[in-house]
């Protein structure tokens, strides 16, 4: 079942750590999976930079340190002053909780290049709301702290249905503390987000009035504010083109040294990802069952295999054909051409009916109490 | 934001210009992001050190490689830089 052989296989240039899946948040739309209480184990200091050593050498060079909450790990500076000596650019993707002066400058002396934080609304209310927890204070001192000492500060602010009104506001909020970048990331639906998509999914209206307000804004401060628009892509008429290409760009290593071609990737049944704790990087991107088995045109089912867009989206998410139609080698539902499609359509109006009417289900927040039913 | 040829040119501190061995090229990263560079672009990049103004790349490119009129390409490339916030001037 895996992909082509004769594939020229491209080296692995985003190593995304998720170093733990330990947080202190809750947020609804998290992208961990719902089940991650089972992987408790952490990897130790020594396989994280053997990892970032090999995965350096094969030619990654952005590393994002993320989670859960990066900032849980004691040894993250001393992983920071590692990637820095192998010559990654290193990206801290923190909630900023817990974040203080002293381990940014710790951080900035070791060598990191990038703060990205996370705040999740732009009020006080709404925001400690979807956290699970009183944030949102110290979240805009950190953001404000990131840029005193010269990190380029990136501001991340998941939209969804809760807070997608609030888009003039947010943009006010990401002006007002200097941001150098504005990712706008429209929730993607896997792992907690799928589980609460009902209550997350904005309607058509909402998302395209938000999207006019986003892109004149973007214009506004052309030249001072980069904004990374993440779409929604149950709005869009083509799937998103996923990962880059499965195996061609991405490698993530979850907590437990688990090596996936996407972070979501450990939903998928049968591809036995490999760990970093039994292959080196280098077996585990060229050789493993699940790097090879997204990769080329080989896997295809029509309509895919014979779209003339296929080298374009590579046939859209694995992931998201698995979640929504129980079968992960289909295309995604979200192409028009799917036969599937009506799925997509579908949960837009589940989500629109539970806007209009409410609904009995509330969200689910994610933490271990939670994660430990859903196992 | 037009480039002012009074000025000194610096590279950006927020972005990083790196030779990546494994691309057999220089790299600019910045957060989430990497562009990749042909050699030309990569050398005037080079000379963007807070002291050089565009004439003073000029001259040196155009002796480094002997050869003359790179003034239209060497500074078209810098609007661009400019513009990406790949470089700044005070």
């Amino acid at each position: 079942m895996a992909g082509s052989n004769n594939l020229k296989v491209t080296p692995p240039r985003w190593l995304l750590a998720e170093l733990s899946y330990k947080c202190p948040l809750q947020c609804p739309y998290c992208s961990n999976p719902v089940d991650y209480t089972q992987y408790q184990d952490e990897l130790s200091t020594e396989d994280w930079k053997r990892v970032l050593t090999q995965a350096r050498k094969m030619g990654a060079v952005q590393l994002g340190f993320s989670g859960g909450e990066p900032l849980t790990r004691q040894d993250l500076p001393e992983l920071v002053r590692h990637a820095r000596e192998l010559g990654y650019y290193s990206n801290l993707i923190t909630s900023g909780y817990g974040l203080e002066e002293d381990k940014i400058v710790q951080l900035k002396e070791a060598g990191l290049d990038h703060i990205q934080v996370s705040i999740q609304a732009s009020t006080q209310e709404l925001n400690d709301h979807l956290a699970g927890t009183a944030s949102y204070q110290h979240k805009q001192e950190v953001a404000r702290l990131v840029k005193k000492h010269g990190y380029p500060m990136v501001l991340c602010v998941v939209i969804h249905r809760e807070n997608i009104y609030q888009m003039p506001q947010i943009l006010e909020m990401a002006e007002s503390l200097g941001a150098d970048y504005l990712e706008l990331a429209n929730t993607q639906y896997y792992g907690w987000a799928h589980l609460n998509r009902d209550l997350l999914l904005p309607t058509r209206e909402q998302f395209e009035d938000a999207e006019k307000i986003a892109q004149a804004f973007k214009k506004k401060v052309e030249g001072r504010m980069k904004i990374y628009y993440v779409v929604p892509d149950f709005y869009e008429d083509r799937p998103k083109a996923c990962m880059n290409g499965w195996g061609t760009t991405f490698l993530t290593i979850a907590p437990d040294g688990v090596a996936l071609p996407c972070h979501s990737a450990r939903e998928l049944p049968g591809l036995d990802c490999p760990n970093v704790k039994d292959y080196s990087v280098e077996q585990i991107w060229y050789e493993s069952k699940a790097f090879n088995f997204f990769r080329g045109f080989g896997w295809m089912q029509e309509p895919c295999l014979s779209c003339d867009e296929k080298e374009k989206d590579f046939g859209g998410c694995r992931c998201q054909a698995y979640l929504m139609t129980g079968d992960m080698m289909r295309t995604d539902p979200v192409c028009s051409k799917s036969p599937d499609h009506a799925v997509i359509d579908e949960a837009i109006e589940a989500a629109r009916k539970a806007a209009l009417q409410g609904t009995e289900k509330p969200l689910v927040f994610r933490n271990s109490k939670n994660s430990k039913k859903l196992v | 934001m037009a480039l002012d040829k009074d000025k000194a040119i610096s590279f950006s501190p927020m972005h990083r210009l790196q030779w990546e061995e494994a691309q057999d090229k220089y790299v600019i990263l910045y957060p989430e992001g990497m562009v990749e560079l042909n050699q030309s672009s990569a050398e005037i990049l080079k000379l963007c050190d807070g002291q050089r103004h565009v004439n003073d790349i000029v001259v040196e490119l155009e002796q480094k490689f002997s050869t003359s009129g790179l003034a239209d390409d060497i500074t078209q490339f810098l609007e661009i830089a400019l513009q990406n916030g790949w470089i700044k001037q005070p």
